[in-house]
């Protein structure tokens, strides 16, 4: 089969690192081979949270510039950064929701308009998704899951070879159980959002 | 049950290397563990925390990596399976008893893992322990996937318990924080009593002992070398006129590349997993067979040279490149386009990159905000650096800072801006001795607890014992923050279950012979800034511990939820001596575009700690508080 490179990006706090085990797990539910990658340590709150999903006959859990199929951006101001890791034939799904970066909260650099950030990223990719996934997590209950709105998203997306149902298993089987309802149905609107 | 435990065989998990090393552990039959929290190392003592709990295992957090390494090998002589962990500077701290440990010998199985961080993530340097493996004649194997990383450890423990010598494993980060499938086989129930067999000739490396243990090290090293030559994990695959040798995570970017490049029928792959002591007749068929060689690893030409040895020796003149101009560099970590890259070019394969999207230049790029780390809001640090940094500005004093490793290494960034010095655990109490005397000013140094009791005592007592002169700030946090914390001897919030004696630290600086020693909370500004100032009005040396818990660390054990929102108020003239000198995340400008606004408090990122309540009069409490933190 085709292999496949996703990059996630995000900021601290945001649920990226989750985004990325339910991704990688749901790609073995469905019965391919996965890796993820992620980075610890000085990942401070706050700070930005990038990881990647291998699916698919690969053997590197590391995407170069220019190298993912698809950037799952979590933030507007961490998708347009992250954008060196795609060309012309990336999909680019993203929250449209920013998070203020520190620097922008004291005055010492501003915030891009969304706008833009998009206008600009439309322009050379393949395809951009772009979605509120904070109003949709809210929507499900639960506002800590926009994470998981953005999983959804992913899902109906159809660039990659995992149905909803092995999404929706991996939710059932592998997040906390307190969360299971409110991720499930985080996971339906971003999966209807689009 | 820690999922890590599963009696299931051939179950698949998506495990991340770390906790591959852990079930290749459990599944060898280990009985004792030990660790210095170190990133990308952490994982794996704290999953054998968690393991200790709920089984026979005997796990702890050492205070230091000599400690946890000699410990180690007190069980693994006494008879049972040991294993060792930390990060590859940890090993520096441990290459001491790793030395002589390799003369005397083991009887359990002892495998130390050494987790090197190529690109320095999360470290001050990114040298390569591979070297480790030939300064200690120890043999050393090197997996590239999570599966690997699980039968490398188990095979690791079978040449350690066979040579009776320990074995190294050495990760990288990218193998250390990757997820990859892992099947599970049979656990092993461990051996977790032993006897100490005397054997002073042995044991005891007295010249006389040592003179002959050394040759006995050298004779099972060349037993090891045999093992390598035959072991599963050093393989010649595919065929063809040209030859790549690799290992580590950078043989997944070279299997990548073959097929991208579709040259798999033209290139031969040396692959060596068991990569000390270097399995030489294998390499040598290998270079034989093959018109030039290019060496694909990551760090230093440790595999080139070696080659380049081996080809001479057997009078080959075969070309072995590697690291070089228009090849690969000693620098960082690699990543698969520069490995598909430098291969093509190297063999003359058609090859055009992907063009990335360029952000910096083209029609219209945006200019975007950094994000650099910061202490958290409440972080009782950023107190710590603020009743000092206000006092000297008071005081017009101009200080030297030497700091440490830990979270508050962050004090680095502005606006606190009180980091000068910094090259390894323990060096801000050794450092600012020599600094203080040399410069003759005012020097303060910061150290964490759980640094302290790492490696910061023995520099205190030298600074007592030599009459140096500084300040020493012990910030207190109660805990290992920035690895993910971890317990030490000073722990006063305990996890459950947790029985061990706390250590304070306090006394042990009285101890030290120290007279002037001073505990303040950094919560309480104004009590604390009269007690800072008199030690800094003074001469000689003393300690300030500055004690409050790490507020995370905190909620997760105590379950203590924020009780009182604060708010800016009118009075706000916004001075932003806030931003200038604190820095909270929480403190932000009402309106970003507007260099005049007033501040506003973050009610998502506030704590509520109060903290800012006690230096501006603008600040309130949302509703009046029961009492004063304390």
């Amino acid at each position: 089969m085709d292999s496949y490179r996703i990059f996630l990006t995000g900021v601290g706090g945001q649920g990226t690192l989750l985004a990325t085990m339910v991704l990688a797990e749901a790609a073995i539910c469905a019965g391919h081979n996965a890796l993820a990658s992620e980075v610890h340590g000085m990942a401070q709150r706050g700070g930005v949270v990038e990881s990647t999903v291998m699916i698919g006959d690969i053997k590197s859990s590391t995407i170069s510039d220019g190298e993912a199929d698809v950037l799952l951006g979590f933030e507007p101001v961490e998708t347009y950064r992250a954008m060196r890791k795609c060309s012309a034939d990336s999909v680019v799904i993203s929250n449209s929701v920013p998070v203020t970066p520190y620097t922008v909260a004291i005055g010492k650099a501003t915030y891009p308009e969304v706008g833009r950030l998009f206008a600009f990223i439309s322009d050379r990719v393949k395809k951009l998704i772009t979605l509120n996934a904070q109003a949709l997590a809210e929507q499900a209950g639960s506002a800590v899951s926009a994470n998981v709105v953005m999983v959804g998203a992913l899902a109906r997306s159809g660039v990659l070879p995992i149905p909803r149902e092995a999404f929706e298993e991996t939710i059932r089987t592998k997040t906390k159980a307190r969360f299971v309802e409110a991720n499930l149905r985080a996971f339906d609107l971003g999966f209807s959002a689009l | 049950m820690h999922s890590l435990l599963t009696t299931d065989v051939g179950k698949r998990l998506l495990l991340l290397g770390n906790e591959a090393i852990v079930r290749g552990a459990l599944e060898a039959g280990l009985a004792f563990a030990t660790t210095y929290p170190g990133t990308p190392s952490s994982e794996i003592g704290d999953n054998f925390f968690r393991i200790a709990a709920e089984s026979e295992l005997y796990f702890e957090y050492s205070t230091n990596e000599k400690v946890a390494l000699e410990t180690a090998a007190g069980a693994a002589v006494s008879g049972v399976r040991a294993m060792c962990s930390m990060k590859h500077v940890g090993l520096n701290v441990a290459s001491d008893p790793l030395m002589t440990l390799a003369y005397v010998g083991v009887r359990g199985g002892m495998v130390i893992i050494t987790a090197d961080d190529p690109s320095m993530f999360s470290s001050q340097n990114e040298q390569d322990n591979r070297i480790y493996a030939r300064l200690s004649n120890l043999p050393m194997l090197e997996p590239t996937s999570a599966q690997e990383a699980k039968e490398m450890t188990k095979a690791a423990f079978e040449i350690s318990e066979a040579l009776e010598i320990p074995v190294l494993l050495r990760t990288t980060t990218r193998l250390s924080h990757y997820r990859g499938i892992v099947t599970t086989g049979p656990l092993k129930p461990a051996k977790t009593k032993g006897d100490f067999e005397k054997d002073s000739a042995r044991f005891v490396p007295v010249p006389v002992h040592a003179r002959l243990r050394h040759k006995v090290l050298l004779d099972q090293e060349e037993k090891a070398r045999e093992m390598a030559c035959q072991s599963s994990f050093n393989v010649i695959t595919g065929a063809g006129p040209w030859g790549i040798a690799t290992s580590g995570i950078a043989y997944n970017y070279v299997s990548d590349a073959i097929k991208d490049l579709c040259i798999e029928d033209k290139v031969q792959v040396l692959k060596l997993g068991f990569t000390y002591p270097f399995a030489e007749k294998l390499a040598v068929d290998f270079i034989r067979s093959v018109e030039k060689v290019l060496v694909v690893e990551e760090l230093e030409p440790i595999l080139q040279d070696t080659l380049k040895v081996a080809a001479q020796t057997n009078g080959l003149s075969t070309p072995v490149a590697g690291k070089g101009p228009g090849l690969f560099s000693r620098l960082y970590e690699y990543h698969p386009g520069m490995v598909r890259e430098v291969i093509a070019r190297f063999f003359g394969v058609d090859y055009s990159p992907p063009t990335p999207i360029n952000v910096k230049e083209g029609t219209g790029p945006v200019k975007v905000p950094m994000r650099p780390p910061n202490l958290c809001a409440g972080c009782p640090h950023r107190n710590t650096y603020y009743i000092i940094k206000t006092l000297l500005k008071d005081m017009s004093v101009e200080a030297i800072f030497p700091t440490d490793i830990g979270c508050y290494t962050l004090g680095l960034l502005p606006p606190l801006e009180m980091a000068d010095f910094l090259i390894c655990m323990g060096s801000s109490v050794s450092s600012a001795a020599g600094i203080a005397r040399t410069t003759g000013k005012k020097v303060i140094a910061f150290i964490g607890d759980s640094t302290f009791f790492h490696s910061g005592i023995t520099g205190l007592i030298n600074a007592v014992h030599n009459q140096h002169e500084f300040v020493l700030v012990i910030m207190d946090n109660g805990t290992t923050a920035m690895t993910g914390h971890q317990p030490h001897p000073g722990v006063q919030l305990v996890p459950p279950g947790w029985d061990k004696p706390t250590i304070s630290i306090e006394a042990i600086v009285h101890a030290c012979g120290v007279k002037r020693v001073t505990t303040i909370d950094p919560r309480q500004l104004m009590e604390s800034k009269t007690k800072v100032m008199d030690v800094l009005k003074s001469d000689g040396l003393s300690v300030i511990v500055s004690r409050a818990p790490c507020p995370l660390y905190e909620m997760q054990i105590t379950g203590r939820k924020k009780e009182t929102s604060y708010r800016v108020g009118v009075k706000c003239e916004a001075c932003k001596h806030c931003i200038e000198n604190f820095g909270c995340p929480a403190l932000c400008l009402s309106d970003e575009y507007n260099k005049r606004a007033n501040m506003v408090i973050n009610d998502d990122l506030c704590i509520g700690c109060g903290f800012c309540d006690q230096f501006c009069e603008a600040i309130s409490p949302k509703k009046p508080r029961r009492k004063k933190v304390d």
